[in-house]
């Protein structure tokens, strides 16, 4: 199943409460997957880079020194930073397991994410100057509220709830998933892909890092490493249409554009309401409802489609 | 309640939570239901102590607000109407309503409808009509993918398009799209009707263009004239080829017998 949602405000430069929406919409398809809920949220460009670090699955083993280890690693993290040259702004260590660094940068990234990433147990979830990916076990109301994204105040989000299938129940597999290594791209996904393990090996030969079994990591890392070719967006998801088997409706957004494509088969649903104002589009209308609280009109996009928004 | 618990609605089956909210305005044999404080349960619920037990011939629901199997499963004569959009699974397993929606309705309206009538103002999603045996379903908009899937009888008729794999499966009934099919239309149909007014993607395996009768034309006339439809397009037809059809050969091993 999984429920995925997206949102984007056509206003302009206006900000919106865009965690309290995107929190309305996926707790609306909280039937559709209750294991893991996940955001990826846009705020209007910083000066400097926002790092989301996993530091431990939240449901992992925790043995007698947990809390030793996640200090260590805290500190680990902001050592490894200064020492490649980064300015570190501000860290905000609210939940638990994971921590959220702001600060400047103007060296290589790659190298960067893999130094904090050798530290055993820290994962990079999102990296970029406006994205924040933040992903936990829980419903959507469980997981706003641990990490406080209802005040989030942005221009465009997706989001995702979770059923397991193919993979474990866990942060490492949850969505959404961060285009590793580039910066402010995100994608989530509900279906499956048939030839991942192909395109596993294909984009690890070309150098990329996989965090998870899962299959959707696929979809996140192949759109980033075509527009690192100097496809558009919407290029790069017509060609994955033809190059990614399986079932699929997966939102892709970078700092600037929201973008959907559904597989040749129309096999997994996609609802899409488009007004001056915003797009919103989900697996079920009823989570746009949640933010359109009238009567709206709304229509299935049909099979091969790929739709992209700017702001 | 019984000793376990449970209570059982109007028709014996058992319901989790069966106390009827009993909030519709009613007058003579109308009955107004404004839904938008239940939850599905209550409002199916409150739908079927009206039409079962109050004798309630025709029901209005206010802000059925995109909500999941609103309506499904009511089994006597009536009239329905939805003012607002469903989600998915809407007016399921019915038997005899005629339910008139104004708004759009999500994946698998209508679905195995032994008998009666929808009539869907807007968009369809996928699935429209799935499995459905009788009575008609009319949607004045767009539908999803699979349309009619596995259909077994009574009749689908689209203005708008369609998506891939249009009447997948389909063993009797027909379907009238008016505007454009996506791929693999009628793809596996063992038997019934397609008509499409607009261009075909593709045909699916198995599926030919039919010949035209005057009993098409009859057809086709009378149902546009019932939903008040205007005229209708040019169509074409297609049926199921019967290349697929083995029914006949012999098993192997029984092939060997007769030998």
């Amino acid at each position: 199943m999984c429920g995925i949602a997206g949102i984007i405000y056509r206003n302009g430069e206006e900000r919106q409460e865009v965690g309290r929406d995107m929190t309305r919409m996926l707790q609306a398809m909280k039937h559709r997957g209750p294991d893991s809920t996940g955001y990826a949220l846009y705020r209007p460009d910083t000066d400097g880079y926002v790092m989301h670090v996993k530091l431990a699955e939240s449901n992992g083993q925790q043995s007698f020194e947990f809390v030793e280890r996640l200090r260590r690693q805290r500190a680990q993290i902001e050592e490894r930073l200064r020492s490649l040259g980064a300015r570190i702004r501000d860290v905000d260590a609210s939940a638990e397991h994971a921590m959220t660094v702001t600060f400047d940068h103007d060296g290589d990234l790659k190298a960067l994410t893999d130094y904090i990433e050798d530290i055993r147990g820290a994962e990079v979830l999102s990296l970029g100057r406006s994205l924040e990916i933040v992903k936990d076990l829980g419903d959507a109301e469980t997981v706003a509220k641990d990490y406080g994204l209802n005040d989030f105040i942005g221009t465009h989000a997706i989001g995702h709830a979770r059923m397991a299938t193919e993979s474990d129940v866990d942060i490492a597999n949850a969505h959404p998933y961060w285009a590793y290594p580039f910066p402010d791209v995100a994608v989530v996904h509900n279906g499956q892909l048939t030839n991942y393990h192909q395109w596993r090996r294909r984009l690890e030969r070309a150098g990329h890092r996989f965090q998870s079994e899962c299959d959707s990591e696929i979809i996140a890392v192949y759109l980033a490493e075509r527009m690192a070719k100097g496809d558009s967006l919407e290029d790069a998801m017509r060609r994955s249409l033809h190059e990614l088997d399986g079932v699929f409706t997966y939102i892709c957004v970078t700092e600037n554009a929201l973008g959907v494509a559904k597989d040749e088969l129309g096999a997994k649903p996609l609802v899409l309401y488009e007004s001056d104002d915003l797009v919103a589009l989900a697996s079920e209308e009823i989570a746009i409802r949640k933010v359109v609280d009238r009567e709206i009109e709304t229509y299935d996009p049909y099979e091969g489609t790929v739709m992209v928004w700017t702001r | 309640m019984d000793a376990i618990g449970a209570t059982y609605d109007a028709r014996g089956l058992v319901e989790l939570d069966g106390t009827v909210p009993k909030i519709s305005e009613i007058d003579g044999d109308r009955a107004v239901l404004d839904a938008r404080e239940l939850s599905t349960r209550k409002i199916n619920a409150e739908l079927r102590w009206l039409l079962y037990e109050e004798g309630i011939k025709d029901v209005t629901v206010l802000n059925p607000s995109a909500r999941h199997s609103l309506g499904v499963g009511i089994l006597t004569r009536c009239r329905l109407t939805f003012e607002g959009s469903l989600g998915y699974f809407g007016v399921g397993l019915i038997d005899g309503p005629e339910v008139q929606i104004n708004g759009r309705v999500g994946w698998s309206v209508a679905e195995n409808m032994m008998s009666g009538v929808v009539v869907i103002e807007s968009n369809a999603g996928s699935l429209a009509g799935a499995a459905l045996r009788g009575g008609d379903l009319v949607v004045k908009g767009q539908v999803g993918a699979r349309t009619g899937i596995d259909q077994k009888g009574g009749t689908i008729l689209v203005l708008g398009d369609a998506g891939s794999m249009t009447g997948f499966m389909m063993q009797r009934g027909r379907q009238i799209i008016c505007g454009n099919v996506g791929p693999g239309l009628g793809d596996s149909m063992y038997d019934g009707v397609i008509y499409v007014g607009g261009k075909i993607a593709s045909l699916g395996i198995d599926c030919v263009p039919g010949e035209w009768t005057d009993a098409d034309t009859e057809f086709i006339e009378r149902k546009f004239r019932i939903y008040d439809l205007g005229a209708p397009p040019e169509l074409q037809k297609f049926v199921c080829g019967k290349k697929l059809y083995n029914y006949d050969n012999l098993e192997p091993a029984e092939r060997k017998m007769v030998l």
